[in-house]
């Protein structure tokens, strides 16, 4: 299992979903993906997409504006 | 959304593709204005692949998309939206898709005579000679009054159960939504693409010719979208945050613009896009953006400057008023 953390900070919406989506497609089952973001819109839009794709969200938090989505890959 | 139902409904396993051109109008206005935050915080397609229980590939096609914009062989519509072109890019794009993801045909959710431009028999029927030679372009709710497609021939779907919806109201498809006991769903109508905006397309076409080059990369697009435009000399203009939200988001251009700020009094962030050519042309930005901080009554603002490159100083300046600012400077 891999962690991995990918900063998306300054990027608006769809851009993060897209590049979350993207960037998925080359982890494996299992692996972790700390995702970075500015976009209030990616609160609801990653998670969003995770849901009807499967991927679990294990963690979302939201200081002050600096997002950070916790997300479990399930292929 | 009501397409991919009609089809859901024959059993038939559907997932969406969503293209992102950089001008599509949601995504980012919840994203940037204030004034926008207590819409629903949802992309709308993703809310509808949800809502369907669908898997939804969100695609960016900025780069690509550009050949559309700046070379439409249909050409425009009413302003810079080549919606024809458009329909058969996205069409082409979606072949691509469905040939590497082993898919058999592609829905869409169009009706026949909904769109002056896009949606008439005969403009449907150039979407079809120009992308789909091999006829697996159905469009479930308008069916009945076309051609008959490969999916329909081949008996993967039952025409019977498509409808034959015709004509600009949308009626049937809202009586249709109550069926299905949808009763939250967006209405595109063009208003889902900033091409189709008068006031987009006007600054779209005021960038060009500042520059005389009608490339662009997505920053120039995004900005279009945010602040108030003026441009008091052809080789530069201002972009003005109008409230909180925008100047968070012109905050992230800082390091790739000349950037004007009020320090006496609260006011928006300006960045200069263009060059200033003297002092003199740099103190008209700074009265302008005088004029739209708290100051704009006040004798004198201070507004900080950063140019690109140079240490940031201070110029204190006279607001412009507003019968200084003529009409043709607003974009």
């Amino acid at each position: 299992m891999n962690r991995e953390t990918f900063d998306l900070k300054g990027l608006i919406c769809p851009l993060p979903v897209i590049r979350t989506q993207n960037k998925i497609k080359t982890l494996n089952s299992g692996d972790i993906l700390v995702v970075l973001c500015s976009d209030p819109g990616a609160l609801h839009d990653i998670p969003a997409w995770c849901r009807i794709h499967g991927h679990e969200i294990i963690d979302s938090q939201n200081k002050e504006g600096e997002i950070t989505l916790t997300i479990k890959v399930v292929h | 959304m009501l397409a991919a139902q009609l089809i859901l409904d024959q059993g038939i396993h559907v997932e969406g593709i969503n293209f992102y051109t950089g001008f599509c109008v949601e995504g980012h206005t919840h994203a940037i204005r204030k004034k926008d935050r207590n819409k629903a915080k949802r992309n709308d397609a993703l809310w509808v692949a949800e809502q369907l229980g669908i898997k939804l590939h969100i695609i960016d096609v900025i780069e690509e998309y550009k050949a559309v914009l700046l070379n439409p062989k249909h050409g425009y519509g009413a302003n810079m939206n080549p919606c024809l072109d458009c329909k058969c890019f996205m069409v082409k794009k979606a072949q691509e898709w469905m040939a590497e993801n082993d898919f058999d045909f592609i829905i869409t959710g169009e009706v026949l005579g909904q769109r002056p431009m896009s949606q008439r028999r005969d403009t449907m029927q150039i979407v079809v000679r120009d992308t789909d030679p091999h006829e697996r372009l159905l469009r479930p709710l308008c069916a009945q009054r076309l051609t008959e497609t490969v999916p329909e021939t081949e008996g993967w779907v039952d025409r019977k159960r498509l409808l034959g919806l015709t004509g600009r109201s949308r009626k049937p498809q809202i009586k249709l939504a109550e069926n299905y006991g949808f009763n939250d769903y967006s209405q595109p109508a063009g208003g889902c693409c900033f091409l189709t905006d008068k006031a987009y397309s006007s600054k779209l076409i005021d960038m060009w010719t500042a520059r005389n080059d009608r490339n662009y990369e997505l920053d120039d697009i995004m900005l279009l979208k945010v602040g108030r435009h003026l441009r008091p000399k052809p080789h530069f203009k201002l972009i003005v945050g109008r409230e909180e939200g925008e100047n968070r988001f012109l905050e992230g251009y800082r390091k790739q613009f000349t950037y004007l700020r009020p320090t006496s009094h609260a006011g928006a962030l300006a960045l200069l896009d263009g060059t200033a050519q003297n002092k003199d042309e740099i103190e008209l930005a700074a009265r302008l953006c005088a004029r739209f901080s708290q100051g704009k009554q006040a004798a004198i603002v201070s507004i900080a400057v950063k140019e690109l490159g140079k240490e940031e100083y201070t110029l204190d300046v006279s607001p412009l008023k507003a019968n200084d600012i003529p009409e043709d400077w607003y974009l």
